[in-house]
């Protein structure tokens, strides 16, 4: 029964399910209620209507009633911002433990621009327009621990047009972005990195790239290959020829004696350190290894099997 | 609160003050000159204030102004309640909410009591032109309102006056919108019969209208005063102009100065008073509130109205002030005998004069009545004066103590009231009794609306002198000096001193349009409880009650409201072709029997799985791999066999619940 309510009325249940993408609002969804300035206006209007009544004076009573019915349609507005909206994507930014993880999600709508719209997800919240069919929001959640972060409902609401009233509904979209381990704050300099960093010295200048492959997000900018991406429709980078040479070895046993967190911390800042020297580096976890290898793709890698070692949030 | 309270910005704070004084505006005329300037410097000191990046008012300057607004009522009006001190006091409550106005908060409740000062001011004015002003500053109200929705960072830095635009137009949009439903609720919503409280009557006046006296400059304004006064529809045929004297207050009282009317007499005759010797006149009288009891009628009335008296004089009285639009009907015959006999006290009454006054027109009239002796002779001896060289104008001269005398041996310039007082006194001096009265003449006929309407510029005052064997003689002097202002009215008459927007066209056009006036008073302001009650008489109920009414309205806006619910919901057009809607279509009638596509499954994949359900139809299988070669075996699918497969798709009935089994069965692998 709870399954048949949910479909047919999915706020009613507060949406416990979470649901895939893309989520449109139609009216089986949308709740409305008065906001308190509504009733307070109400008020107002009775008193207009009792006054015009007694006074027996039409055109008083005329002006009382378009009033009236003027802000009593606007609930119909107020549905018809709301309505047919649709939540496209969620796209969560890289982010560590401890820091706040910050989602940019696009809501998709046909037609008419819609206005005043607001977002809230955990406290946070965020106004946006949908002007020419979609409209972006960046919004933040806490995230403490590593591992997945879901981003839990979402209260989509407005009081567009008036204040009078407030339209609403819950999505609770099927999406967790991965939140990685925290860093260690000073942590020691990388194991074997002086001979590494030796040979990076003379290595740099022959550095060749061997290829060019399509833009991530994630890639550093000063990868971009501008030159060859202006002769082609999209964003090109550059893949550098993988160097040779020792491999710096982060290894899960060279992190002994610290409590267990704080070992996958060092880990995860050992990893922004090798990256920031362009280091190639090999992880070796208990049950894994990761590597070896450079750049944001390995670096999301091992930060992931960090990020998912046991006891990360589900 | 202060937390959720952010500042207005700028274009929000504009906004609300220009909402404010929207709203106080139409009272400000009324209102008592120094109160209206200090609303104005109110309103004008914070707009200035905030403009310069001013801070909050601080309470000590506040509180002292919340005390200070009701004493100043007080001291105006002598108290706060009651139609006029309670709009005073709304209107600098509102001009003080706005000095206090910091927050989104405040500026929605200063909106919301706009509206209601907006409401107020049409207590006092219900004219077509000012009520529809008003609804359009309903507009900027519901803007305002717009204004203060919280709008993204990004866009609040954009060109403010596009969105101010942009809340117009959605006010104009929402009031537009509205008028069905307002319609219907005004329609329908029972009226009172009587009054909740009761509205006291103790007003000052503040309308123009005849008074009930007459001093050398009392009509003046009154002739430039182009508002209508009242109008009237004949039975039968209209009364020539030089016959429509409208008889208002009689004024038998003159201390030399001001013309006054004695203490009121109910007329206690029978039928004896007035002796008609020519044409029966029936009509309709709509008269225009005036915040007085007379009622005005031919002259002279056969019999008062309903809820009035008349008075010895023939003045019709109301029982209570005409406060609203008030109908009636009245016959007046237009040829008369009245007051055959004069009793010793009226005859007394009418020959008096304040000793001590105007001793040349005495001197004239006793010669007058040396040398002529006969009573006609001398009512005429004034008439051959004023044709002499008299002038008629609006704008005349000064007069000193000894009025009379100035205007009859000095100025010579004047208007009807000057004519009017000076042959009545001229009258008494010799010894015939006269009276003045005042009241209207003439009135413009619209021929479209076959009425007429006659205005407060028609304001006119003429004599009446009584004569043995002939009664009570009306004596039009103005008539002997300009006979245009009898033929023509009093703007004519007065010529080259008329204003440019007194020309001829102009009034002709005002005249014209008055038909629309007339169907707003018909139509919408005397819309009454007994109207009401005929309301559903075409539906078999002749007297409506107020729950067949509250009825009707229910039943009726939920008709609307379901309308405007379908505009809103109504589901726009499925994307696709025929044959995409077909399946669509397809997958519905599934879905609704339990085996709805997951949003993943392409059609191959869905007719795998329906296919797979123990006992599926066999034809759903079928159509979906249908589907699949209809739409991408060919480049275009033949139209014939596209029709084919929406119809096999319609005719396809499937039992409610065939795929139940398979719903538990995800459940379970889930």
């Amino acid at each position: 029964m709870l399954a048949a309510a949910e479909r047919r009325l999915p706020a009613l249940t507060r949406l416990k399910q979470p649901e895939t993408l893309p989520i449109r609002l139609h009216r089986h969804r949308i709740y409305v209620l008065p906001t308190r300035f509504g009733l307070m206006f109400s008020a107002v209007l009775l008193v207009m209507l009792m006054g015009a009544l007694n006074y027996n004076n039409n055109p008083a009573l005329l002006l009382t009633c378009l009033l009236g019915a003027a802000c009593y349609q606007s609930v119909f507005q107020a549905f018809r911002c709301i309505n047919g909206v649709q939540l496209a994507s969620l796209q969560g930014e890289p982010c560590h433990a401890g820091e706040p993880l910050y989602v940019n999600v696009t809501f998709h709508a046909d037609g008419r621009p819609r206005r005043s719209l607001r977002m809230r997800v955990a406290d946070h919240e965020t106004v946006f327009d949908i002007a020419g069919g979609d409209g972006r929001v960046r919004t933040s959640v806490p995230a403490p621990q590593r591992g997945w972060r879901r981003l839990g409902r979402i209260r989509l609401y407005s009081e567009y047009p008036f204040g009078l009233f407030q339209v609403w509904s819950w999505l609770n979209p099927e999406f967790a972005a991965l939140v990685y381990p925290r860093l260690e704050i000073a942590a020691p300099p990388l194991p074997h990195a002086d001979d590494a960093a030796a040979e990076v010295a003379t290595k740099r200048s022959g550095d060749e790239f061997g290829m060019l492959r399509d833009y991530h997000p994630s890639d550093p900018r000063r990868s971009i290959a501008w030159k060859a991406s202006a002769r082609h429709d999209t964003l090109l980078v550059k893949e550098f020829e993988q160097r040779r040479g020792q491999d710096v070895a982060l290894e899960w046993a060279a992190t002994t004696g610290l409590v267990y967190e704080a070992r996958i911390s060092r880990l995860a800042a050992w990893i922004g350190a090798a990256e920031a020297a362009q280091l190639r580096y090999v992880l070796r976890l208990p049950d894994e290894t990761v590597g070896p290898g450079l750049g944001p793709d390995h670096r999301h890698a091992c930060m992931r099997a960090l990020a998912l070692l046991p006891g990360a949030a589900a | 609160m202060s937390k959720s309270a952010p500042v207005l910005t700028a274009p929000q704070f504009a906004l609300t003050a220009a909402s404010v004084f929207a709203a106080v505006l139409p009272h400000l005329a009324r209102m008592p000159k120094m109160f209206a300037l200090v609303i104005l410097a109110l309103l004008a000191w914070r707009i200035v204030q905030r403009l310069r990046g001013g801070a909050k008012i601080p309470a000590l300057i506040k509180l002292p102004l919340v005390v200070l607004i009701p004493v100043l009522v007080i001291a105006n009006y002598g108290n706060v309640f009651g139609r006029e001190p309670g709009t005073a006091l709304a209107c600098a409550m509102l001009a003080l909410k706005l000095v206090e106005t910091e927050t989104r908060r405040d500026a929605r409740a200063a909106i919301a009591f706009a509206s209601f000062v907006l409401m107020s001011a049409l207590l006092f004015n219900s004219a077509l032109v000012f009520t529809l002003m008003l609804c359009a500053a309903l507009s900027l109200l519901l803007a305002t309102l717009y204004e203060l929705e919280p709008r993204p960072a990004a866009t609040a830095a954009l060109v403010w006056k596009k969105h101010v635009l942009d809340g117009l137009r959605t006010g104009a949009f929402a009031l537009l919108a509205a008028v069905p439903l307002c319609l219907c609720v005004f329609v329908f919503l029972p009226r009172l019969g009587s009054p909740l409280w009761g509205a006291p009557t103790d007003d000052k006046t503040s309308r123009s209208g005849l008074g009930d006296e007459m001093d050398p400059t009392s009509l003046q304004e009154l002739l430039i005063d182009d508002s209508a006064a009242f109008r009237v529809s004949f039975d039968g045929p209209v009364p020539e102009r030089a016959q429509r004297y409208w008889r208002g207050p009689v004024l038998t009282r003159f201390d030399g100065k001001v013309w006054t009317r004695s203490r009121f007499l109910a007329d206690a005759r029978r039928g004896d008073a007035v002796e008609s010797i020519g044409d029966v006149v029936d009509y309709e009288i709509t008269l225009e509130p005036s915040d007085r009891r007379w009622l005005l009628a031919l002259d002279v009335p056969l019999a008062a109205p309903e809820n009035a008296v008349r008075g010895a004089d023939m003045t019709l009285v109301s029982d209570k002030p005409v406060d609203q639009l008030l109908r009636y009907r009245a016959r007046s015959t237009l040829r008369y005998r009245l007051d055959a006999q004069l009793g010793a006290r009226e005859r007394e009454r009418n020959l008096t004069l304040p000793p001590g006054f105007d001793p040349r027109a005495r001197a004239l009239a006793s010669q007058w009545r040396r040398d002529l002796g006969d009573d006609e002779a001398i009512a005429r001896a004034p008439l051959e004066l004023f044709q002499k060289d008299f002038f008629y104008t609006l704008a005349p001269p000064d007069l000193g103590r000894d009025s009379v005398d100035d205007f009859l041996f000095e100025t010579r310039r004047g208007f009807c009231q000057h004519f009017a007082s000076a042959y009545t006194f001229l009258m008494r001096a010799s010894g015939i009794p006269a009276r003045v009265v005042t009241g209207y003449q003439g009135g413009y006929f619209n021929t479209f609306g076959n009425y007429l309407v006659v205005r407060q510029s028609d304001a006119h005052a003429w004599a009446e002198i009584w004569l043995n064997g002939r009664g009570w003689v009306r004596v039009d002097p103005t008539g002997a000096v300009s006979p245009q202002r009898v033929q023509l009215g009093a703007q004519a008459a007065a010529g080259a001193s008329a204003q440019w927007y007194h020309s001829d066209w102009l009034v002709g056009l005002r005249n014209q349009f008055d038909l629309v006036n007339r169907g707003w008073n018909s139509l919408v302001v005397q819309f009454n409880e007994l109207r009401q009650q005929s309301l559903l008489t075409p539906f078999g109920i002749a007297k409506a009650e107020y729950y067949d009414l509250i009825g009707v309205l229910i039943g009726t806006s939920t008709i609307l409201l379901a309308l405007y619910s379908w505009w809103v919901l109504r589901r726009p057009r499925e994307a696709g072709d025929a044959l995409d809607a077909a399946y669509m279509r397809l997958c519905r009638k599934l879905a609704r029997s339990g085996a709805a596509r997951a949003a993943h499954e392409g059609p191959r994949t869905y007719a795998r799985r329906v296919g797979a359900i123990a006992d599926s139809p066999v034809p759903v299988q079928q159509l979906l791999e249908h589907y699949v070669s209809l739409r991408y075996a060919h480049a275009l699918a033949p139209s014939a066999a596209v029709r084919e497969f929406v119809t096999a798709v319609r005719a396809l009935r499937l039992p409610r619940s065939f795929a139940k089994v398979n719903v538990l069965g995800q459940a379970a692998t889930r």
